[in-house]
């Protein structure tokens, strides 16, 4: 395996909370670029970013198109547009349609990233009321990456978790408070 | 390495470059450089819902049978828009480029990767409010014949006129957006007039050239599926289609920062990725 380059993180229902206990306690010198697709709904732009941008000690944005993946920053997909990852490390976006529902989804920015960073990547899906992420995490998880998923048994909402876990039984279960130690632990 | 080293996903990543070089050298549709992340997802689905086991099953069908062609244009082209879309966008063309415009006898506009003709029509009415329609040609492309169609029709399905309207409203319109269409049979069908003033045409930003000289461009959500190879060529055909001083519009998330063009422009409403032609 590989030393991780990137970590990618998912959350639906129950995101903005669960985001809250884990972003802000990764320290400034975190090595990696960290890509989060949030559910939400079409329109306001910049709203999850400036929101993270006040709590995090790394620096928040939502990317525009092609724009460098960089080691310690934070990347949320822009509402109404999937986020990619190009075998370049930077970030394509797309408008087609929904996937599981969802502009963004997680399953388009796991799958992609896994394309792009193989074995060096390391994903996270976390609480949320519908069944993205899933197929992402495995696809994550074949290409050698390290697959975590929130404990159901701790996630506001399980079931984006548990389906996690059904598609991908090999994926750690972590509780949400143990996990920002997880993603340092992995960053070596 | 190993030959036998190779996994299905490099094996998948070198039927991809034959099946596009397929495409170019029969078709003479080139997308060998656009973006492959969102490309591979498509083709993907393309391959899956066309029932083949591969991409070189799939090309195989593609160099033997014309009719996957458009088939897989709709797949490899996305086909998403609205009208208004973002409408702090076209209220920043309304309250701050228009002034501008409004100094021209008469005016060239291009819609870049018009789709099915959403932008167009955005464009066609809020110039019609603000009294510059009639000195002005619009000019739509698009590489999709079949979107180009359904663009010179001008026919939406009912229920997507609630956003529309939301989103001219927004935009800070001046009308009501009924007053440019008639509904019959579960769809509006937008005013003939309001063509009057467009030329439709089949044209690629990647393998086309500079046809006319231009006041403004609009082209948004295009260049977002090109490499950064591409974009640059796009980018770089804007420049020489724009007039002094001219203005061009790119999509919520695009940005001219990474383009080797970026001295060559401007940045007008920053927020909302208007720019605006520097002199040389
Ligand atoms: C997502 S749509 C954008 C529609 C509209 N501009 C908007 O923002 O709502 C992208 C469009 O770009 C067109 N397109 C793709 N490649 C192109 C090319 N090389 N030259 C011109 N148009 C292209 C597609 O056919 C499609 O209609």
């Amino acid at each position: 395996m590989t030393r991780p380059r990137a970590v990618v993180i998912g959350a639906s229902a129950g995101a903005v909370q669960a985001l809250s206990r884990l972003l802000p306690i990764l320290p400034g010198d975190y090595p990696l670029p960290v890509l989060v697709v949030v559910h939400v709904p079409p329109g306001r732009r910049n709203v999850l970013a400036s929101l993270f941008a006040a709590k995090c000690n790394l620096e928040v944005r939502e990317p525009d198109d092609k724009e460098p993946i960089a080691p310690g920053t934070i990347l949320f997909a822009p509402p109404d547009y999937h986020m990619l990852v190009e075998t370049d490390r930077t970030v394509s976006l797309s408008v087609e349609g929904p996937v599981q529902f969802s502009r963004p989804s997680i399953d388009v920015l796991f799958e992609s990233a896994a394309d792009a960073y193989g074995s060096g990547l390391v994903g996270a899906v976390l609480t949320g009321a519908n069944h993205d992420g899933a197929e992402g995490l495995r696809a994550l998880f074949e290409a050698g990456g390290t697959a975590l998923v929130e404990d159901p048994a701790s996630a506001a909402y399980p079931v984006m978790p548990r389906a996690a876990l059904a598609f991908v039984p090999g994926a750690e279960s972590v509780p949400l408070d143990a996990l920002a130690k997880r993603l340092l632990d992995l960053a070596g | 390495m190993d030959a036998e080293q190779m996994d299905g996903e490099q094996i998948e990543d070198i039927e991809i470059r034959l099946l596009l070089e397929a495409l170019f050298r029969r078709y003479h549709y080139d997308f060998r450089n656009y973006a492959q992340a969102s490309l591979k997802r498509r083709l993907r689905q393309a391959r899956d819902q066309m029932g083949l086991p591969t991409f070189s099953a799939l090309q195989d069908r593609l160099l033997r049978d014309p009719a996957t062609v458009s088939r897989l244009l709709d797949f490899l082209t996305v086909q998403v828009s609205e009208l208004f879309r973002d409408p702090a966008y076209f209220r920043a063309i309304r309250e701050k480029v228009v002034p501008h415009l409004r100094t021209y006898p008469s005016l060239k506009v291009w819609i870049a990767g018009c789709s099915s003709g959403e932008e167009l029509y955005s464009f066609v009415i809020l110039f019609r409010e603000e009294g510059l329609e009639e000195r002005t040609l619009f000019y739509a492309t698009d590489i999709n014949q079949d979107a180009l169609d359904a663009a010179a029709r001008g026919i939406y399905p009912l229920d997507r006129i609630r956003t529309f309207t939301e989103n001219h409203q927004f935009s800070g319109g001046k009308s009501s957006l009924s007053d440019y269409y008639s509904t019959a049979y579960g769809h509006a069908a937008f005013d003939k007039s309001l063509r009057e003033r467009v030329v439709f045409s089949d044209h690629s930003l990647v393998t086309d050239a500079v046809f006319a000289e231009m006041h403004l461009i609009s082209c948004r959500n295009v260049m977002i599926y090109f490499d950064r190879g591409l974009q640059d060529r796009a980018v770089g055909l804007f420049r020489g289609s724009l007039a002094r001083k001219g203005f061009l519009g790119l999509g919520a998330k695009e940005s001219l920062r990474f383009s080797q063009y970026a001295g060559s422009f401007g940045e007008f409403v920053r927020e909302e990725k208007i720019y605006q032609r520097r002199d040389p």
